[in-house]
């Protein structure tokens, strides 16, 4: 249950000192291209790229070894249920057909599969280590005014800052609920079957969501006695000027969208086709 | 002096979709429930999803929805677009008849009960075995038949997720509140 979310760790670091706001585009144009793309070239840069990034913030093994754990079998598990399911689909994208394994069977290997699935597992990590640099360099209330710099309304924005601010208190009160549902006698580990289990799920989660209820009401009526929301604009507490840095990191952004549109017109589509 | 604003969200939404999407969060991290079927979960977080867009409407219902599902998938390194934005799209689908099933008016009875749950059970179909499976072909261009079956199986269990945990959570909260009409002028 100690698995923090933002795992804020306040360093020196250029990354660090980028606004909220820049690495927020910097990141969304990062993983729309490459969630567009299919250039393994250029998928392989960026995940190059954000892994340089990824030693310049001074992130340690330690910090990220869970999540790239985790990250790692849900990755293998996808591309297996990927190969399972369509073994042949790589022949039918590129439209060539090179066999490494097998002839006639359902089970066949080719190249053009084996490039396919790589192309997919670069898509899948390309972004990780920018979102763990993102989570790890950015100051929640920082990243709230950002968000509002970058157009949101300020109400939005302040419910997200108002998520990240209350995640580890709703966390604390469902661990609280948990153990006390447990020293009342109810079953919530694996040993119970899956009607238990339910059960159980409803047993925390009916008071954590009225607890939740409460605690909405408490904190509306703090914020409407501070007069939130009567004007059309508010100033931030946490509020940063962008920089020259800023400025050099979006342009960048910028450059590498334009390179990885540009390729869609040299590869004629998305997929950048070796095969032909 | 600055202009004063009287439209848009109202506080306690604004607090509402924070607070929402914190317990989104929580509930994808912590609360699923295995169904025996390996890799199958019964992600409790719909149900309480389709509960909150009830009680505060359709853009509640989005934001908490989206919001909650992309900072799940961010602390793992990889937003899912596509399926982040679908479950912004069922809190919203379901948030907009908050209206008609006025929950903060006490009465949540079978003829609602009904209702909600053939919404709701209409609604996850459409969003998980249509909406998500064809966007990740759109956009991630993932074989057809896998991201089918995988949101033939996340609709079902989307479903039985709102329908219980969504439905008893209605219940008990609407019979918390008091009745509309309930008082007589003597």
């Amino acid at each position: 249950m100690s698995f923090q979310l933002f795992g804020f760790d306040d360093q020196d670091t250029w990354l660090h000192h980028l606004s909220g706001a820049t690495k927020l585009l910097a990141f969304l144009g990062l993983s729309i291209i490459a969630m567009i793309s299919y250039d393994a070239r250029f998928l392989a840069a960026i995940t190059i790229m954000s892994l340089i990034l990824f030693k310049q913030a001074h992130i340690t093994w330690r910090q990220i070894r869970l999540v790239t754990k985790f990250i790692l079998f849900f990755s293998i598990l996808n591309l297996l249920a990927v190969y399972v399911f369509s073994p042949e689909y790589g022949v039918h994208l590129y439209g060539t057909r090179h066999l490494i394994l097998g002839s006639t069977g359902y089970f066949t290997l080719t190249q053009e599969q084996l490039f396919y699935e790589l192309n997919l597992t670069l898509k899948y990590i390309v972004t990780v280590p920018l979102a763990l640099i993102f989570l790890m360099t950015t100051n929640p209330s920082e990243f709230a005014s950002s968000l509002n710099k970058v157009g949101l309304s300020y109400k939005v924005s302040y419910s997200v800052a108002l998520a990240l601010r209350y995640i580890p208190d709703v966390q604390s009160e469902y661990h609280q609920i948990s153990l006390a549902q447990q020293a009342r006698g109810y079953e919530l580990s694996r040993k119970a079957n899956l009607w238990q289990r339910l059960q159980g799920a409803g047993k925390i989660l009916i008071p954590l969501v009225f607890a939740s209820l409460d605690r909405i009401d408490t904190v509306s009526r703090a914020m409407e006695l501070r007069r939130f929301g009567r004007y059309r604009k508010r100033t931030w507490y946490m509020g940063r000027d962008f920089h020259a840095s800023d400025w050099l990191t979006l342009l960048a952004t910028v450059l590498i969208i334009i390179l990885g549109i540009a390729l869609f017109k040299v590869n004629d589509g998305r997929f950048w086709n070796p095969f032909r | 002096m600055q202009k004063q604003s009287h439209r848009g969200l109202s506080i306690r939404t604004v607090v509402a979709i924070g607070i929402g999407a914190a317990i989104v969060f929580l509930l994808k991290r912590f609360g699923s429930v295995p169904t025996g079927v390996p890799n199958t979960n019964i992600d409790t977080s719909y149900g309480f999803l389709a509960f909150f867009a009830s009680l505060f409407g359709p853009i509640a219902g989005f934001i908490i929805g989206f919001l909650g599902h992309m900072l799940n998938d961010l602390t793992y390194g990889t937003p899912w677009w596509t399926w982040v934005f679908t479950t912004g799209i069922f809190g919203g689908v379901i948030g907009l008849f908050w209206k008609r099933f006025d929950v903060e008016g006490g009465n949540f009875g079978v003829k609602k009960i009904v209702s909600f749950n053939v919404l709701q059970v209409i609604t996850n179909l459409v969003a998980w075995v249509l909406l998500a499976p064809t966007l990740d072909i759109l956009v991630y261009s993932e074989p057809a038949n896998k991201v089918y079956l995988q949101g033939i199986v996340s609709g079902i269990s989307n479903a039985i997720s709102t329908g219980v945990i969504g439905t008893i959570l209605l219940v008990i909260y609407a019979a918390s509140r008091t009745k509309r009409g309930s008082l007589k002028r003597e």
